[in-house]
């Protein structure tokens, strides 16, 4: 399991960039980066480097902010791979509630960020297929 | 056209015979009140002043004020003034559980008050030949009986609907005939945008008055209702506190409400001062029940922002008129009719698990009243995803409604989004536009 910072803020033009700055200015290097938002709010979902001092820092700014476990997965860089993960963890019964992928480092695969109804086995299912925790 | 009155004799005293029947009224009602209520009593005896002081109205600015807070203290039945077997009737201000203001009325009391929406009714064209829809609510509230009693009175047939129910609303309007339409502001002009929606036009229902109160409304509001029902709108007013409607009432001339002065003192004070301010001044309304026998309250604090008028009006009616009140002096929101206290909402957010941070904006979208509530999220109730946040902002405007009885739109904001470091908390933004 990894630590996603989910962050709630107001959906008002620069809060975007109010919060990337606030990262940026703490020496917290954001890995992945991912939005639902409505008219009113933004949720973001980050993966950073340092979770916890990132939080502590949103929080001294008065912004409103948790650490959410996430499963993260290695997933190869071939066609349907993802696809495959995803009907393996459906026909195990376990859903989706959002995904988000990001860089590994490496050309022949991706992270892949993954909020399952049931992570612990999500985490399971996949790795017992073959895919690698990150 | 004739002039109508329901009683006569006393619309159109001369305006000094009316000081002189209040005067001789007030002697007897202060003498009742200060034989009968330890608490008001009390307030005299702090104040220094006898029944014996008080020999007309001109002594009237010697008495205390009672005020809402009194009412409070005195809940339930510290402001009776009669044996509780005497009373038949109870009615209630909407509020918070505990700080519910009680009004009680023996037989006599309920036959005045119904006299004074009889009178209401009568100056809005009302006969015995006329169908009277009363869609206020019934209940604690006065609205529905205070308008359904007059309404018998006059001999008219009377339809206690009571409030809600839109669709048999219009079809008892229509299938019936009714002629008198009595309700809030804000339901006359959303029964008249539902029949024109449903395609009817003005002249297809048969009313021809209505007369609207408990409630704020403008006079756009007014023309809107009077256009889309076809109708003449007139207003009422009065409170739970002096019996409920009909402490005054509009006139054909729709240019203020005439007080029913025979049953009524009305002043104006200066809110900060508690002084009295002549004729003509903008301040707050101050009433003295003259005839009730249960709950007479003496220079009542209304709260209710207003200016009196004594020109002479041409309708015959020598009643003192006071004006539409232009606000009100404490933090009390009627929203759809509703009697609404923010405290209500905060008590809502804590017993659900909020902070009391949040800040309340009501408004008027297309004559119908809007209530947001906004409310900072704490940390722990924070989720990944939007329907967390929307599933939590139903399940608060589902506790806000159990509580007031009216819906609003809840809106999770951030911490920090609402209170401000550097200044005072806004709690409350009425956006109304009520001064016109
Ligand atoms: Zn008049």
């Amino acid at each position: 399991m990894i630590k996603q910072l989910t962050v709630f803020a107001e959906n008002k033009v620069g809060y975007l960039s109010e919060i990337t700055d606030l990262l940026a200015k703490n020496h917290i290097d954001m890995k992945a980066l991912s939005i639902a938002d409505t008219k009113d709010f933004g949720i973001l979902r980050l993966i950073v480097d340092k979770p916890e001092v990132a939080l502590k820092a949103l929080n001294e700014n008065g912004l409103l902010g948790t650490i959410t476990e996430v499963v993260g997965v290695e997933i190869s860089n071939k066609t349907g791979e993802l696809s495959k993960a995803l009907s393996i963890l459906a026909n195990c019964g376990v859903n989706v509630e959002y995904l988000y992928a990001f860089l590994s480092g490496s050309v022949d695969s991706a992270y892949v960020v993954i909020k399952a109804t049931d992570n612990v086995a999500a985490e399971m299912i996949l790795n017992d297929a073959g895919f690698k925790k990150i | 056209m004739e002039k109508r009155y329901y009683q006569k004799e006393f619309e159109t005293m001369p305006v000094e015979k009316i000081k002189a029947l209040q005067s001789e009224k007030l002697r007897k009602q202060v003498k009742h009140v200060y034989e009968n209520v330890p608490y008001y009593r009390n307030l005299m005896d702090k104040k220094g002043v006898r029944p014996e002081d008080i020999k007309g109205v001109e002594d009237l600015h010697k008495l205390p004020f009672i005020s809402k807070s009194d009412l409070r203290e005195t809940y339930p039945y510290g402001m009776l003034a009669v044996p509780l077997s005497d009373c038949v009737r109870i009615h209630s201000t909407s509020g918070t559980t505990g700080k519910r203001v009680i009004a009680y009325y023996t037989q006599h009391d309920v036959d005045l008050w119904e006299d004074c929406c009889a009178r209401a009714l009568v100056a809005a064209g009302a006969t015995k030949e006329d169908i009277v829809q009363v869609a206020y609510g019934y209940g604690l509230f006065t609205g529905g009986f205070g308008l359904h009693g007059g309404s018998q009175k006059v001999g008219s047939l009377t339809l206690p609907m009571s409030s809600g129910n839109t669709e048999r609303q219009i079809q008892f309007m229509l299938d019936l005939k009714s002629t008198v339409l009595c309700c809030t502001p804000s339901y006359a002009a959303y029964i008249g945008e539902s029949l024109k929606e449903q395609g009817y036009k003005p002249e297809d229902n048969f009313l021809k008055a209505g007369i609207f109160g408990a409630e704020p409304w403008t006079e756009e509001m007014r023309r809107d209702i009077e256009k889309n029902l076809g109708i003449k709108a007139f207003d009422i007013y009065g409170l739970t506190e002096s019996s409920g409607p009909g402490v005054a009432f509009e006139c054909e001339e729709q240019k203020g409400m005439h007080i029913n002065e025979d049953h009524f003192i009305a002043e104006i004070i200066d809110p900060e001062t508690g002084e009295v301010l002549p004729e003509g001044s903008k301040g707050e309304l101050v009433f003295t029940s003259l005839d009730k026998e249960a709950f007479p309250l003496l220079r009542y604090r209304t709260r209710d922002i207003c200016v009196l008028s004594r020109e002479k009006c041409s309708c015959g009616r020598t009643f003192i008129r006071m004006a539409k009140p232009m606000g009100r002096s404490d933090d009390m929101l009627i929203i759809r009719g509703v009697n609404v206290f923010p405290s209500q909402i905060e008590t809502v957010l804590l017993t659900e698990g909020y902070a009391p941070n949040y800040r309340i904006e009501v408004d008027r979208v297309n004559n119908s009243d809007t209530l947001d509530v906004f409310v900072e999220l704490l940390p722990e109730q924070l989720s990944d995803t939007p329907d967390g946040i929307i599933k939590r902002e139903k399940a608060l405007s589902s506790a806000i409604t159990t509580m007031l009885g009216i819906r609003p739109a809840v809106h999770l904001v951030p911490p920090k989004t609402i209170t401000r470091s550097e200044g005072k908390a806004v709690r409350v933004i009425d956006k109304r536009k009520l001064h016109d």
